[in-house]
């Protein structure tokens, strides 16, 4: 078996409550231009129970081929019983590349193929390139905590596989009517190979915003200086009708829950509008949001970094300028709407 | 009784490391080598489960003589033992090269003692990927599961477990045979101050270290560089932005200035009413 077997660019497409998750749809738009680069076709990789319909959807953000493996088995996901779909499907049509997104499941899932197959795996990719001739895969991303970023290669075994960060590629926009096609597969797994059970899911329900999907981000940092001061966030983010961000010190101080961390080891954001409030703007932080659509940044340290990432910058007391804010805002707000009546 | 093996790492301190500029290396002079803070949550969790079920935690790490001082660490924790493989051959191994040391390793360990279950932290903070917990569980042929933020249950008689793994937006309850390799999240425990008696176990600890001499069915084309399929090829600092406007004047000048900025868009706050106060 020699490399040169390998060809097409596959993103395995995670499905949530009947639906796409939106970074299967932006690899398949990451995934497009690989495979547009290599001169060949880009599959999406279906696995669960009733998700052949949703191939439609795949071939509208740019897949030719959508292998399905549509079975009760594949009810909840569980890496048992996805890895082993995937592993037959790679051994039977022979990728050159595989992308994932990195979420916990498809982290989960490419973790293990990756052992099985086994080939080179590369932990959330923020750019990605291949060299047109080669195939090679060049896979960049964040390490040592955001100091450096490093491209990443595997030269000798294929398929070259990554996991890509939501948030930082762009799906195309969907071209109705779009066609491909469907090829349907079977995996040889039985339930009673598979160790594990789900035996429920539990959703939060409290958590309105998601900051991973908010339109506005309003993040505080340690200098608020204690739980009682990152109030004010929360206070901003219920005026401007956004969703609370932190950075990991205030997570690790345990003023907020790990889901509101922005960050390397956080979650990426990506909204129209992010507060960065007394957070110093260290590179861990940076990487997390520095796709915003618009920053705005107010800190009491004038040198501090992150006015360097910043589209506008406030330096002041975060005490006074928020409230302030809010209360303009508010008065502001309520004209506006009086202005449209 | 549980025999629960913790895989553990020394790690440079990302969060105050200092870039050399001109290489593009760590500084490694400027950051401590400390017990990735992951890990520490991963033996806490074995310590506790030993104390709800009873057991030996045994905590294994691969890395250079000076990591000792991680698995004393472990002790101070509450770990019964533990075991060092360091050999120059593992050396610039990735994380599938890592994988099949540890589980060299792992697969000695249980000819001491039967291990039952494999528990590592989410990933590390030098190489954040996650990626070795998993492999291990695969190699050992154990379901693995990872980002689990509770273990529920284990029931040692019958030989399962029940934990809770996060999701993006909740979690799952999962139930797994015995044995399994589970990853954990900072938020399954709080990692107290050690018990003096721990700390002078520590003090006086000497682990079991091996190298690859004294692991057996060793196939030395899996190990290290030459056994990692990824390699790094390039690596820059990132772009330094330029910086913005600021936006100047006293407190209300400079809020004002900043509420017509949000004003512009103000088409992203007609239709909000939520917020996210949850905590």
């Amino acid at each position: 078996m020699s490399i040169e077997d390998y060809s097409g660019v596959w993103v395995f497409i995670e499905v949530k409550d009947g639906e796409v998750v939106p970074v299967s749809l932006e690899l398949l738009g990451a995934g497009k231009e690989l495979s547009d680069k290599r001169g060949t076709e880009l599959a999406g990789v279906l696995i669960g129970e009733n998700v052949t319909h949703l191939a439609d959807t795949l071939y509208e953000y740019g897949a030719d081929t959508v292998y399905v493996y549509d079975d009760t088995i594949f009810k909840n996901y569980r890496t048992e019983s996805y890895m082993k779909a995937l592993l037959e499907c790679c051994q039977k049509h022979k990728p050159e590349v595989i992308l994932y997104g990195a979420t916990s499941t498809g982290k989960d899932l490419a973790s293990a193929v990756a052992t099985d197959l086994p080939t080179g795996l590369t932990a959330d990719s923020t750019i990605l390139d291949i060299e047109e001739d080669t195939g090679l895969l060049l896979a960049s991303r964040p390490a040592f905590g955001g100091n450096i970023m490093a491209t990443i290669l595997c030269k000798k075994y294929r398929p070259q596989m990554a996991t890509v960060r939501p948030k930082v590629m762009r799906a195309l926009t969907p071209e109705p009517g779009r066609t491909g096609q469907l090829i349907e597969e079977t995996a040889s797994i039985k339930e009673e190979d598979i160790r594990t059970k789900v035996l429920e899911i539990v959703q939060f329900t409290t958590q309105k915003v998601r900051i991973d999907e908010a339109d506005i981000v309003v993040a505080g940092g340690k200098g608020l200086g204690s739980e009682k001061g990152f109030q004010v966030i929360h206070d901003l983010a219920e005026t401007l009708g956004g969703a609370v961000g932190a950075s990991r010190d205030v997570v690790e101080a345990g003023w907020v829950e790990h889901h509101h961390q922005v960050g390397q080891t956080g979650l990426t954001v990506t909204p129209k509008i992010y507060f960065a409030i007394g957070i110093s703007g260290a590179i861990q932080h940076i990487v997390g949001m520095q796709n915003s659509g618009l920053i705005i940044a107010i800190n009491n340290d004038p040198e501090a970094p992150i006015f360097q990432s910043s589209h506008y910058g406030i330096v002041g007391d975060a005490f006074e300028i928020v409230p302030l804010l809010i209360q303009q805002f508010k008065q502001a707000f309520n004209k506006e709407v009086v202005d449209h009546v | 009784m549980l025999h629960i093996v913790a895989c553990i790492k020394q790690v440079p301190d990302t969060k105050i490391i200092k870039m050399n500029p001109k290489t593009n290396t760590m500084d490694r002079a400027s950051a401590p080598a400390i017990l990735n803070p992951y890990d520490a949550h991963a033996v806490e969790e074995a310590v506790r489960l030993k104390k709800r079920y009873g057991g030996t935690v045994s905590v294994l790490t691969m890395g250079p003589p000076p990591a000792v001082k991680a698995i004393k660490k472990c002790i101070e924790i509450g770990a019964d033992e533990g075991y060092m493989i360091s050999d120059r051959a593992f050396a610039g191994a990735d994380t599938l090269a890592t994988s099949y040391a540890l589980t060299k390793a792992i697969e000695k360990i249980s000819q001491i003692q039967p291990v039952d279950l494999i528990i590592c932290g989410k990933m590390t903070i030098d190489g954040d990927t996650g990626q070795v917990g998993p492999g291990i569980a695969r190699r050992l042929d154990m379901p693995p599961l990872t980002s689990v933020k509770k273990v529920k249950e284990i029931n040692v008689e019958e030989g399962y477990a029940i934990v809770h793994r996060k999701l993006e937006d909740g979690y799952e309850v999962i139930q797994s045979t015995m044995p399994f390799l589970m990853s954990v999240e900072k938020e399954i425990n709080d990692v107290p101050y050690s018990s003096m008696t721990n700390m002078l176990k520590a003090a006086r600890y000497q682990p079991v270290i091996w190298a690859v001499a004294d692991l057996e069915d060793v196939e030395r084309t899996q190990l290290g560089l030459k056994g990692s399929p990824t390699i790094v090829s390039k690596v820059w600092a990132p772009t330094k932005p330029s910086g913005g406007e600021m936006l100047e004047g006293d407190a209300a000048e400079q809020t004002e200035k900043l509420l017509n900025l949000l004003l512009e868009k103000k088409e992203l706050f007609a239709v909000k009413g939520g917020s996210d106060v949850e905590h």
